[in-house]
């Protein structure tokens, strides 16, 4: 089969579509059109949402270019001739031997009177999000209609946007097609602790306007208002079906372009793929099912026989940060199935296994709060259970193991890879996540079978690399090791005798960082000074427009007048931009490079030292008031913030290190968010490790109990020692703790109880750090050498770097926006996905 | 910034100033270049970061990649190869780059006028 083929519609399908197809006719015997209406290529809707989270447009493209595929973006089809064979838009005529449709759902807006109001938005595309990013600008106000799985992703962008957000759901639960009655309950209480409230088993009868003729109210069924400025409607998705309408092709009972296991519709030049297709009768409004849509037309045009193999309706979804997942028989429909579930208000864990009436086959289940165990159950469906149910529901429960897998057992649902096919590629050499990715395709779409893939790697016993990059074969952990035992002091011996090439931005920081903790001197001495980092190499933080920002440290956030009044004078003479930092300290911004010395030597005299704000190093201990003011307090948590910060300043380490301390258990100074957090009790201080803000925010765990002040610096001494010497670049304490082989036990055993002889050791590190720290900034202004890197221009040290320049802004100066790139062109190459590609 | 173009060398700093593996900024006739001294010798391209705007490409971390003398945009970590100013992460994208030598102990920078 060859000749001209027309493909309607870009989107997550057709472009899979024209991949499959490429992949299987290299030598482009057909050729092919395709025609889309939106004016961007193929993007991932799927994670459309992550576009609030700062992702961009460019790393959610999902296509590519192929040779003999003609893309014409912003020209809709207009409608199909049967007879003649051709496809016309506003601008011509497409003539075709072949044609697919692949023109995806609209979303379904109920009949109810309001809906054209401004104000009102679907939710679909990344036209649709970028108009609600800018109406919702200045309002506070926004509600959401429909409490599916679009629904919450919408409440959640309202959220992120700063509105108050309402959810009106006419079923008696959230998420009423994936989760059942007890999950949906748990699922609410989630959602209204972030503050979205929900309204259900309620209608939206009416959407009023305001004055200004904006939208500004929803009338629900059961006679309340809810103030609403912005709505978005998730009511729903129907199937495009339009074009085959008019053409006169058969639709599903449900709309939809209705085709055969073939995907082939009543007229056999025309197919069907993705959700506009009515497989059997059946639209699949998910992506997985979709894929498979693709690879059956992309096999039968080159004369394949493949057949639709029937959908996977398994989701996997982080919803307002809440794991959900459903697949299989998640309902218990299936006669006789029984039900196991488990429940714990405490951890607000809710999780549900369908099994078959002789509890011997996995059917199905519901997963809220906790979905670790998802990609192993969701693999045994149809199969037996890879554990005992109790073992599998609870949490931490760890009796999710790839390993046990049949080789049948589906890994990637959403590329339809097994067991099988991910043991094949590795059988044929594929060594890590990324190679498989590239040849099976797993792991390409939603990333929920990424932890799998690597559990499978290691159940076919394939070590993971470890190279820290391409100069240096070995992990952080291990370089920390050759320093260490070997003493050496220079990046160029190191690199000579234990790797290769030059080195890079990756390996010459860390070299860097464990020349410092392990006392190599003043940062910017010799030739550690060109391993660091521009922040650490002028020790201050490069800003977006080249200037830097400046923050004294304040040990526990304490500060007298008469320093509150030089940061003040400071800030003033030099017009920087002035903030207080989340970490209870105090931020200046828009300095120059040949300004840097002259602002610290106003600070130093006037007692500041570095805030190490630009280095992996300790930053702040936090402090609540505590027992000095505070009413509740137990402890002096103040004074012992002060005193740790002192200990641990300028201390190095794979990551940037974070403390509070709390004067009593209503945790004013937030101690739990902290690599390490102190709790006083009545008889001390609780200490937790590992926890973490961020990107991937986590729970410090509890590490030992009513300490003593000089036993809880001893552990904290040796916690910081070993974390520094075993952890992996930029890893932080709470993923070094995750990590851990043990974990939490092995580490109390290390540190407490002295399990592996090293107490001696770290005590001796850490005593030799607290003995030689020194203030950097000080050493920089006492030594001529170190000053003169502070220069604009080598050869024009009096000119200033004239691309600063200032605009004004709530009084103070910030960075003007004249000679940056446009907003669009700025977003476009933030290297999100760059470290990765090296890693 | 559109510069003028010269043809001619223009004289910047003794060459030990510039400490080994480590850039700094330099104007030549308006232009802000980022003077580099390595192993591989000297190096000149221009000191605006193409992805961001700033100017910065002098405060970068210095390496290799593949044998290839870099430096590493120091604000989102783009690579870039020192000898042809060309990105090596992102395709298309590139710094102009300048000649540098040094003769009688001076580092000395022309401006050049392709990228
Ligand atoms: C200034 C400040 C925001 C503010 O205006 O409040 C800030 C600003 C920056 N943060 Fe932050 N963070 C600030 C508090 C926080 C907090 C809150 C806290 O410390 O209590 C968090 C979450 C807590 C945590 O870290 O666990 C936080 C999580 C991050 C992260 C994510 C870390 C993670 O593990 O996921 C980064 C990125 C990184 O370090 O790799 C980051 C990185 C940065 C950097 C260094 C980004 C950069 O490389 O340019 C920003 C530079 C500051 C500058 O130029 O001076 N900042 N950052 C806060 C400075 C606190 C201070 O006095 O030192
Ligand atoms: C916010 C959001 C979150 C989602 N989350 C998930 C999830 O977690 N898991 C999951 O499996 N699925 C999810 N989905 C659904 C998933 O995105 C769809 O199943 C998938 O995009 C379907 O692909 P498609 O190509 O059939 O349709 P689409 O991706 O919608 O593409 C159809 C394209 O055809 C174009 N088109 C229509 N008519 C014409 C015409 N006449 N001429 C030219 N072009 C035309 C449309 O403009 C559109 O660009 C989500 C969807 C949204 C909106
Ligand atoms: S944590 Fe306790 S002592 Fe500290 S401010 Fe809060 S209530 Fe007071
Ligand atoms: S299951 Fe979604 S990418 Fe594998």
């Amino acid at each position: 089969m060859s000749g001209d083929l027309v493909v309607i519609g870009n989107g997550m399908v057709g472009q899979r579509f024209v991949d499959a197809l490429r992949a299987r006719d290299p030598r482009g015997r057909w050729r092919v059109t395709v025609l889309g209406e939106e004016r961007r290529a193929a993007y991932d809707r799927v994670r459309l949402s992550a576009f609030f989270d700062g992702v961009s447009e460019d790393d959610l493209n999902l296509h590519t270019p192929h040779d003999g595929v003609r893309l014409r973006l912003g020209e809709p089809a207009t409608a199909i001739d049967r007879d003649r064979r051709v496809v016309t838009t506003a601008v011509g005529e497409y003539p075709y031997d072949a044609l697919v449709l692949a023109t995806g759902s609209y979303a379904f807006v109920p009949p109810v009177p309001g809906t054209e109001l401004p104000g009102v938005f679907v939710y679909r595309t990344l036209d649709d999000l970028t108009a609600i990013r800018a109406y919702a600008r200045g309002r506070r106000a926004g509600a959401v209609i429909g409490g599916g799985l679009l629904g919450l992703e919408a409440a959640n962008a309202l959220r992120l946007l700063g509105l108050s957000t309402d959810v009106v759901e006419f079923a008696p639960r959230l998420m009423p097609v994936q989760v059942d009655q007890a999950g949906g309950a748990m699922l609410r209480r989630y959602v209204e602790e972030l503050g979205v409230r929900t309204h259900l088993g309620v209608a939206t009868t009416a959407i009023r306007s305001g004055p200004d003729g904006a939208v500004a109210a929803l009338e629900l069924s059961d006679g309340s208002t809810v103030d609403a400025e912005l709505v978005v409607v998730a009511a729903g998705i129907r199937p495009r079906d339009e074009l085959a309408r008019s053409a006169g092709l058969p639709v599903g009972p449900r709309g939809g372009v209705l085709v055969d296991e073939a995907c082939r519709s009543a007229d056999e030049r025309i197919w069907a793929v993705g959700e506009c297709a009515a497989v059997d009768g059946t639209c699949h409004g998910l992506v997985a099912p979709g894929y498979a849509t693709a690879e059956v037309v992309a096999d039968r045009l080159v004369g394949g026989a493949a057949t639709f193999p029937g959908a996977d309706t398994a989701t996997k979804l982080k919803l307002l940060g809440v794991d959900v997942a459903s697949f299989g028989d998640a309902h218990g429909t299936t006669e006789g199935c029984l039900d196991v579930t488990f429940t714990d208000p405490a951890t607000r864990v809710y999780a549900k296994l369908v099994l078959s009436d002789d509890a011997h086959t996995l059917l199905g289940g519901v997963l809220v709060g906790d979905a670790s165990a998802y990609p192993t159950l969701r693999a045994s469906v149809g199969g037996p259970l890879p554990a005992a149910p109790l073992a599998l529901l609870a949490p931490d429960g760890g009796g999710a193991d790839a390993g046990a897998l049949p080789a049948t057992a589906q890994v990637c649902s959403c590329n339809a890879v097994t067991r099988g096919d991910v043991d094949a590629a590795i059988a044929d050499g594929c060594a890590d996540v990324a190679a498989l990715k590239a040849c099976t395709r797993a792991g390409t779409s939603c990333g929920s079978c990424v932890p799998m893939l690597k559990q499978l790697l290691d159940a076919a016993g394939v070590a993971q690399s470890s190279a820290l990059c391409e100069h240096f074969d070995v992990s952080r952990r291990e370089l920390f090791e050759i320093v260490r035992v070997r003493g050496i002091r220079t990046f160029s011996r190191l690199v000579a005798e234990h790797g290769r090439g030059r080195g890079c931005d990756i390996c010459k920081p860390v070299v860097a960082s464990i020349l410092a903790s392990l006392g190599g001197g003043h940062v910017l001495d010799g030739e550690q000074a060109s391993l660091q980092d521009t922040n650490d190499h002028f020790l201050a933080n490069l800003q977006r427009d080249g200037s830097y920002s400046v923050v004294p440290r304040i040990p526990g956030g304490e500060i007298t007048p008469e320093k509150l009044i030089v940061i003040g004078e400071v800030a003033r003479d030099f017009q920087l931009y002035t903030k207080i930092t989340g970490g209870q300290r105090i931020d200046l911004f828009g300095a120059r490079v040949e300004q840097l010395p002259q602002i610290w030597r106003r600070l130093v005299d006037a007692g500041f030292e570095s805030g190490h704000a630009y280095g992996k190093a300790l930053r702040t201990v936090k402090s609540c008031v505590g027992e000095t003011w505070c009413r509740y307090g137990v402890q002096d948590s103040v004074g012992l913030a002060v005193a740790l910060e002192l200990r641990y300043r300028g201390l190095r380490a794979p990551h940037k290190l974070k403390s509070a301390v709390s004067g009593c258990a209503r945790e004013c100074a937030e101690a739990r968010s902290k690599d390490f957090g102190i709790i006083a009790t009545e008889n001390g201080w609780n200490l937790y490790v590992g926890g973490n803000g961020g990107f991937r925010p986590r729970h410090a765990d509890l590490f030992a109990t009513d300490l003593s002040t000089e036993m809880l610096i001893t552990l904290i001494d040796r916690f910081l020692i070993y974390y520094i010497r075993t952890a992996d670049r930029l890893q932080r304490t709470a993923g070094w703790i995750e990590a851990l082989d043990g974990g939490l036990d092995h580490l109390r055993a290390v540190i407490v109880d002295d399990s592996l002889g090293l107490c001696a050791d770290l005590d001796a590190a850490m005593a030799r750090h607290v003995e030689s720290y020194s203030d950097e900034w000080r050493d920089v202004l006492e030594d001529p050498d170190r000053l003169r890197r502070y220069t604009s221009f080598v050869n024009a040290p009096d000119v200033p770097d004239p691309s600063i320049t200032f605009a004004l802004e709530r009084g103070q100066r910030v960075p003007a926006r004249g000679d940056t790139p446009a907003e669009g062109h700025r977003r476009q190459p933030v290297a999100l996905g760059l470290p990765e590609v090296r890693r | 910034m559109n510069p003028a173009i010269t043809l001619d060398w223009t004289a910047i700093c003794p060459v030990d100033r510039l400490e080994p593996d480590r850039g700094v900024a330099a104007l030549v006739d308006g232009v802000q270049v980022a003077l580099f001294r390595t192993a591989d010798g000297l190096f000149a391209i221009d000191n605006r970061d193409p992805v961001s705007g700033a100017y910065v490409l002098s405060r970068g971390i210095v390496g290799s990649r593949g044998g290839v003398p870099t430096v590493a945009s120091p604000l989102h970590k783009q690579v870039y190869d020192l000898r042809t100013g060309h990105c090596l992460d992102l395709p298309g994208v590139a710094v102009a780059r300048h000649d540098a030598r040094c003769r009688d102990g001076l580092v000395e920078v022309r401006l050049r006028q392709e990228g």
